[in-house]
């Protein structure tokens, strides 16, 4: 088995991989190589079949497939290489990258890394949700792949336990599709998707939403009959004497997104426990020299455009790296406010342009965000309301900032 | 496969209630002899209660009462474990076990326990002090442990597949799908009634586990009642796996009827959390509570500091065909008869833990009854070696790569978590056995069981469920009859 060399390798080729590939591209970068465990390109976006990607990439609104459809074709006109049903087994921290294929296994070296596998869901066994283990229990992307991709139907009458944004998407579908949709329970005493999809998938369909409520029991011994659900107090304990039963045949889990880690741990990169992907520096690069990570295996995020425009800054970086060895400006932290669920990047050097990147914990009013080095006030937002589902982004440029000092992001209620 | 069997051929030398361990470790000792032998399986999968739902634990034989049926079974059957390990092809691991104690009066309770042990010929057992737990499994809690060397860990899954799979290679036939209504006795015999046809065999044995004492009053035996006692489990990532090498227990409340919360490395790298104690109602009612997954939680702390919400990827639960009641408490001894009144109907009831580790020898004194009865002559073709599912990813890179050239399937990776290939799926789909359910596939490939609990890939291995077998997405099945996956098309294609 002989090592092929490369300039830079790209893990995954969703939204992340393409938008990154194409914008290494552009800045002159010839040896990139994308691998693609799927037989096309594109990764979750081609199952997206609904609108509403694009309002602020491209200012207009396209399907998943549309928005993929556009970085496929530059990344296919610049004549970037492509490898698709190449599995990545192994990643280590000398930038070594073990896949295997239908015809064979290889092993690359690559100069750069750039980690873009996107995220998973979390599970039945991750929430632990009491009760038997029938048949028709689904995470929202499964059920999504199933109809959207494979023509499959997967129950006729569904509560949907989570209001995360492809749980919201996938009560309209099943909707659209017939299924009768009961409602959708919500453990937060808010929703976690956004608002429009609360509008446009709940409201247009008249399907209830339910918030502080979570299931507490699932019935059925074949396919499911049927769950518990239970209010719940402050403390997301279910409040005794409120169970209601409803009667389903499909339990959709919209309960939250994991970055896929697995090759990062295997490289030896740190992860950061908020956003449970790799902690980065303002170049997204890992604590692994030459790995970096963008999208939503780094921190999930919202909208497909920021996953785009996060892995055209990276790209960026990359391009710089390559040409030679990066100053090593020493990392300083960025201090989260507790108000803050997280920041990315975690680290600065204070070498570039910087865009942070977070939200807060919970829905809060009026409210301004502001980052601040020393006694020194670069940038502030203000928000009339600002809520978890939302991620918020400030930018400070390159000549603002001192290098060795380490930033607060800091909220203040108005 | 078997079922294009007419109904003409379904006469049987021998006839084998249920296919849970012990019918499938009776079954394929009896292929060992020219007998002609079926087994009868109401479910679509082997061993989906009780044998395929504990913790893999191969006992040594110190917890059973000395000179009961439980001690001597236990202790042959972990003796004689490694051979059958190595013949079937299936995981096992002596890790040894310890149990751990905090005060006086669990060192009583562990010297008692050493005492029991050596009675019933366990070898090794010795009380260690905390530095040898440390030394042993560090993350371990316990100011003093009966350590015993003899403790191993099993796949519960592959071991009752891998016999179910070497008897049918060796010419038994497996009738899944065929749940026992009723049976008569004839004059050569028994006529046993199923859900899909009659079946006629001289000998009848009732290996129904949960069902034993429903099956042993179709021919008459009234006086068992089994009482289903759930024990329920957490599963945690393998990320915690590293470090418990061993199981660990607490000292057992023997009237409670269950050895105690413990926890135990799977021979997969995970590790199981459970089982709690609790008699329930029905017989297969394998809910899970949020009491008790709480006190697993708790319990499984004090030994295992480690244990964290965050660690645990599923939960799942057992029950135990127990002979003794929620007051009663305790255990009974197996039971295993051969009454005059019902010549030739086999009698097994109350066979729960050590049933695993047993099985072998609970086949073997069957077959000694058998023998008093019956000119057993030895059967010339029988192989007992059995190949399980090469795993790609712990091969060398230079045999994966020879792998991927001689079978393509071998380089795409189906369970990203678990490194399952699309060829051991394929291998699993085509099981000697003919089983095609979701969790029949993922019990033998291991795919679906990591993290992502088959996010990435159970779509594929539906669709190659499909497309090996022509099916409909009606009819691929989760687990049980009726636990229909999809139902049907999203639009016509």
């Amino acid at each position: 088995m002989t090592t092929q060399n490369r300039s830079v390798i790209i893990i995954g080729g969703g939204p992340a991989g393409l938008a990154a590939a194409a914008a290494l591209r552009q800045q002159g970068v010839e040896d990139i190589l994308i691998l693609e465990r799927e037989h096309d390109l594109g990764g979750i976006l081609r199952q997206c079949i609904h609108d509403g990607f694009g309002l602020t990439r491209f200012k207009e609104a396209l399907s998943g497939p549309e928005y993929a459809a556009r970085f496929v074709d530059t990344v296919q006109q610049a004549g970037i290489e492509v490898m698709t049903d190449i599995t990545v087994t192994e990643l280590h921290a000398d930038r070594t990258v073990v896949a295997t294929a239908r015809s064979g296994r290889y092993v690359f070296k690559a100069q750069a890394v750039i980690l873009a596998m996107g995220c998973r869901e979390r599970t039945r066994g991750a929430i632990q949700i009491p009760g038997s283990r029938p048949a028709g229990v689904y995470t929202a992307g499964i059920a999504q792949a199933y109809m959207n991709l494979k023509n499959i139907m997967i129950g006729r009458s569904a509560v949907i336990l989570g209001s995360g944004d492809i749980g919201l998407i996938m009560a309209r579908r099943l909707t659209l599709e017939g299924a009768s949709v009961k409602g959708v329970f919500e453990i937060q005493p808010y929703p976690s998707g956004l608002p429009r999809n609360i509008t446009q998938c709940l409201d247009d369909y008249d399907i209830p939403l339910f918030l502080s409520h979570t299931v507490t029991a699932i019935h059925g011994t074949k396919r499911l009959t049927g769950v518990t659900v239970s209010q719940v107090d402050s403390s997301f304990r279910p409040i005794p004497d409120t169970e209601k039963e409803w009667t389903c045949d499909t339990l959709i889990l919209s309960v939250g997104l994991i970055p896929e880690n697995e090759l990062s741990k295997m490289a030896g990169v740190l992860l950061d426990p908020r956003t449970k992907g790799p902690r980065v520096d303002e170049h997204y690069q890992t604590s692994v020299a030459g790995i970096f990570a963008a999208g939503n295996v780094l921190h999930v995020h919202d909208l497909v455009d920021f996953v785009s425009l996060e892995a055209e800054r990276l790209a960026e970086s990359v391009g710089d790296y390559l040409k030679q060895a990066p100053a090593d400006e020493e990392a300083v932290p960025v201090e989260a406010d507790p108000e803050l669920a997280y920041t990315v990047p975690q680290l600065v050097r204070a070498d570039r342009d910087l865009t942070v990147s977070c939200r807060v914990r919970r829905p809060l009013n009026r409210v301004r965000i502001s980052i601040w080095q020393n006694d020194q006030k670069h940038v502030t937002r203000r928000f009339r309301r600002a809520i978890p589902a939302e991620m918020i982004h400030l930018t400070v440029p390159k000549e603002k900032l001192v290098p060795g000092e380490p930033l607060k992001v800091v909220v203040e209620h108005e | 496969m078997m079922n294009k069997q007419t109904a003409l051929q379904k006469r049987y030398d021998v006839l084998i209630i249920g296919s849970g361990v012990v019918g499938s470790a009776l079954a394929r000792e009896l292929s060992r002899y020219q007998l002609n032998v079926a087994v009868l399986e109401k479910e679509l999968d082997v061993c989906t209660e009780t044998s395929g739902r504990n913790s893999g634990v191969i006992h040594a034989g110190f917890n059973n009462k000395p000179g009961s049926l439980m001690a001597k079974f236990c202790v042959e059957g972990c003796l004689g474990y490694d051979v059958v390990a190595d013949e079937l092809d299936i995981p096992f691991s002596r890790t040894g076990k310890l149990v751990v104690g905090f005060d006086d009066e669990d060192r009583k309770k562990l010297q008692a326990l050493k005492e029991a042990g050596e009675q019933n010929g366990v070898p090794g057992l010795e009380i260690v002090e905390s530095d040898v737990i440390r030394d042993k499994a560090p993350a371990i809690l316990g100011e003093m442990a009966l350590y015993s060397p003899m403790t191993g860990i099993t796949n519960p899954f592959l071991y009752t597949v891998a016999l179910a799979e070497n008897a049918v290679q060796n010419g038994v036939s497996l009738w899944l799908n065929h749940e026992v209504t009723a049976i008569e006795q004839v004059d050569d015999g028994y006529q046993v009634q199923t859900t899909q046809g009659v079946f006629e065999s001289r000998w009848v044995i009732n290996c129904a586990g949960l069902f034993a004492d429903r099956v042993a009053r179709m021919v008459g035996i009234d006086d068992y009642t089994i009482y289903p006692c759930r024990g329920e489990y957490l599963v945690l990532d393998k990320e915690l796996g590293s470090q418990l090498p061993l199981p660990a227990y607490p000292v057992p409340n023997i009237r409670e009827g269950g050895l105690g919360i413990h926890l135990t490395p799977t021979t997969d790298g995970n590790i199981l959390v459970g089982p709690s104690t609790d008699y329930i109602d029905e017989h297969t009612d394998y809910g899970t509570t949020r009491s008790i997954l709480d006190l697993l939680m708790r319990e499984g702390r004090k030994i295992f500091p480690p244990l964290n919400p965050s660690a645990v990827i599923r939960t799942f639960a057992g029950v135990r065909p127990k002979l003794v009641s929620r007051t009663t408490g305790g255990y009974a001894d197996f039971v295993i008869e051969h009454r005059p009144e019902t010549r030739h109907f086999i009698n097994m009831v109350g066979l729960e833990s050590p049933g695993l580790t047993a099985a072998v020898p609970i086949a073997r004194n069957v077959i000694s009854i058998i023998g008093e009865y019956e000119d057993l002559r030895e059967n010339p073709s029988f192989n007992p070696c059995r190949e399980g599912i090469l795993s790609f990813k712990d091969q060398t890179p230079e045999r994966q790569e020879s792998l991927i050239h001689e079978n393509p399937d071998y380089g795409v990776v189906v369970c990203r978590c678990e490194g399952i290939t699309q060829a051991e799926i394929l291998a699993a789909i085509r099981n000697p056995l003919g089983v095609t359910t979701l969790s029949g596939i993922k019990n033998r490939s291991r795919a679906m069981m990591g993290r992502c609990q088959g996010g990435y890939c159970q779509i594929r291995i539906a669709e190659l469920i499909m497309a090996e077998q022509n099916r409909s997405e009606e009819s691929v099945m989760l687990a049980r009859k009726g636990s229909r996956t999809f139902v049907g098309k999203v639009r016509p294609s």
